[in-house]
């Protein structure tokens, strides 16, 4: 059943809980343990790639690989939750004040951190040429030629970098998408 | 065991006493086709009790100063609808094709679908809005008083001690009426008197195993049920299905033949009625499916063929892609909608969780199945239409009578992988953005 009241007494005591209400968290959870297939109380891999929504998702196993700390292949739901931090709507922030020194997991500083390490295969905090060909040869699957693709990426590349390392970096990253509407873009809206 | 083996007669007397007026008063109903309402009666004391216990739960949280949990009705998060073209295809400063923040769209359908997807719910029992006092669909267990527990104590009671056993002689006797019945009627000529009685008997039977589940069935638009030389479909649910159709009117069902008990039955049931079943090695050959089904409806003497083009097992909130195979056969199609009420238990056969005979069992532990059936008006293939818009146009009138969802989705994602071509489609969709920006770099 559900409703244990120690999985929320636990979550209580962690910062997860000033990112979403007491009946938001008792729905993640319901949602958490429902694709939970093994009833393990943690997911893998192929729980996530059972969604019929998210395999069509062309960087679907980024998405999935984002919810997975180095190294690791099962993910509780704490580490979910924490994901799912990251896309809560950046007014919304009254609650994570005051909690620690440290920014708040849906700033739009980390919404950006989180769609560079989407494109940072290696983790390595450096998107280079390779990594971002992997990634547009992902969203476009076979219906480009690589001598495209290869110009686009070499193109992307020379418009980003300023520091002449031919990569690009996290804070030339946030330059090129400053314009960009990120808390909109990178925001879900969850009902109470 | 003294006292069994010296009183024995007394014991089988009395329960035959007791069961035996019980088993008039619903068989003989049964084979006359009326009802005296007892039914309905139960379920309205059962709805009562429903409603006030939901309300005293709701007290026992608020005086423990707690939030009644409530299902997730509305979803836990608001999708916008926007599409790929519509979010990419903003105005942008910079030129070229492609756009870094291009990914953001991907990424936040992506986790959208990671919290609440339109397809893995459909495979699980639905959430109910209030507890019916059934254990397996209970989750509030902490807020509930002395009185419900002696209340829940109560049901269990008589759920398992009385009606379980009750309705298990009912099905049994149904199920056993049936075979003896039509293996009689098979013994009698082709001739217009075996139809009769081959309707008449599967008929009774039938609805002695409906009373067997203690279901309270409403039938709407009667004036629309399938006629002979036509195709019925329905959403599938449960098996049950088939015993609510059948009960109201004549089917000619359709099937893969199994073995054991399950093959006997089929092997009596075509005796007297062409049924078409299948061997499992034909199931494959959609011609010879097809050429089968296309020679039966031809014949205007034969029932109407009752086909569930889902393919499997959907819990009633949705209803998914039909398969295109009964279609294609040019014939009238008459649409059927059926929609369980959740409340007195959960009819969804979840096939990879349970087996039939512990389904079954929860079916006649339930209080009872409501469901209400819709017969929609014919619908024919119209010009210029092919299998698969016809199927969908069937499929859309089904949902809207019924009050579910409509989904393009396939059933069978309930067990295998949704298929490569449809993330191709996304990946061809996100090209064609990159190749217009690049052909119109001014409005992209």
């Amino acid at each position: 059943p559900l409703w244990c009241d120690k999985v929320l007494l636990r979550a209580s005591r962690r910062v997860e809980i000033a990112y979403f209400s007491h009946s938001q968290i008792t729905r993640l959870y319901s949602r958490f343990h429902s694709l939970d297939k093994g009833e393990n109380g943690a997911l893998s891999r192929e729980d996530f790639q059972r969604i019929p929504e998210l395999a069509i998702n062309p960087l679907g196993d980024r998405i999935i690989n984002a919810f997975f700390p180095e190294g690791e292949d099962q993910v509780n739901f704490r580490g979910f939750m924490r994901t799912l931090a990251h896309f809560r709507p950046v007014e919304d922030n009254e609650k994570s004040k005051g909690h620690d020194a440290s920014e708040p997991l849906n700033s739009r500083n980390n919404k950006l951190l989180f769609a560079f390490r989407l494109y940072d295969l290696d983790r390595d905090d450096k998107i280079s040429r390779d990594e971002l060909l992997q990634v547009l040869r992902m969203m476009v699957g076979v219906n480009i030629s690589d001598e495209q693709l290869g110009s686009i990426a070499d193109r992307t590349i020379q418009e980003a970098d300023t520091n002449g390392d031919m990569s690009i970096s996290f804070s030339e990253f946030i330059k090129v998408l400053e314009k960009v509407d990120v808390e909109q873009k990178m925001s879900i809206r969850f009902l109470h | 065991a003294n006292c069994l083996a010296r009183y024995w007669p007394c014991y089988v007397m009395l329960t035959g006493c007791s069961v035996t007026p019980l088993l008039v008063f619903i068989i003989v109903p049964a084979i006359l086709g009326v009802s005296f309402g007892i039914r309905r009666i139960y379920m309205k004391t059962l709805l009562k009790i429903f409603e006030w216990a939901t309300l005293r739960m709701e007290r026992g949280a608020k005086e423990r100063n707690q939030q009644l949990y409530k299902p997730c009705s509305n979803g836990i998060i608001a999708k916008e609808p926007v599409s790929l073209e519509q979010e990419i295809q903003e105005p942008r400063g910079g030129g070229g094709e492609f756009d870094m923040s291009d990914i953001l769209y991907f990424c936040r359908r992506g986790v959208e679908s990671i919290v609440d997807d339109e397809v893995t719910k459909r495979f699980t029992a639905e959430e109910l809005e209030s507890w019916n006092l059934l254990t397996r669909s209970n989750y509030n267990l902490h807020h509930i008083s002395a009185r419900l527990t002696v209340l829940w104590g109560l049901g269990v009671l008589i759920r398992y001690g009385f009606l379980l056993p009750l309705r298990v002689t009912l099905a049994v006797t149904g199920v056993g009426l049936l075979v003896v019945l039509t293996s009689i009627v098979g013994w009698l000529p082709n001739s217009r008197m075996k139809k009769y009685l081959s309707e008449k008997v599967n008929l009774m039977c039938y609805r002695i195993c409906v009373r067997a589940l203690t279901a309270i069935i409403t039938y709407h638009d009667s004036d629309n049920k399938p006629k002979n030389g036509g195709i019925c479909v329905a959403n599938h649910t449960s098996p049950i299905d088939v015993l609510i159709l059948a009960s109201d009117g004549c089917y000619s069902m359709v099937g893969q033949a199994h073995g054991g008990l399950m093959g006997f039955i089929q092997k009596t049931l075509v005796k007297a009625c062409p049924h078409i079943w299948f061997e499992r090695s034909e199931v494959k050959d959609r011609h010879l499916v097809a050429k089968r089904l296309s020679d039966h409806v031809a014949d205007k003497t034969k029932l109407p063929i009752l086909i569930f083009p889902e393919g499997t097992c959907i819990n009633n909130t949705s209803v998914m892609m039909f398969k295109k195979g009964s279609f294609e056969i040019d014939c009238t199609i008459y649409p059927v909608a059926i929609k369980y009420d959740p409340r007195f238990g959960n009819a969804f056969w979840n096939s990879s969780k349970f087996r039939m005979v512990t389904y079954l069992l929860h079916m006649m532990s339930s209080w009872a199945v409501v469901c209400s059936v819709w017969y929609l008006p014919p619908m024919k293939r119209e010009e210029g239409e092919d299998a698969v818009q016809f199927a969908n146009r069937v499929k859309s009138a089904i949902a809207r009578k019924g009050g579910l969802v409509d989904l393009l989705w396939d059933g069978g994602l309930k067990r295998s992988k949704v298929k490569e071509v449809f993330k191709e489609e996304q990946q061809k969709l996100y090209s064609k953005v990159l190749v217009s920006r690049q052909e119109d770099p001014e409005h992209s």
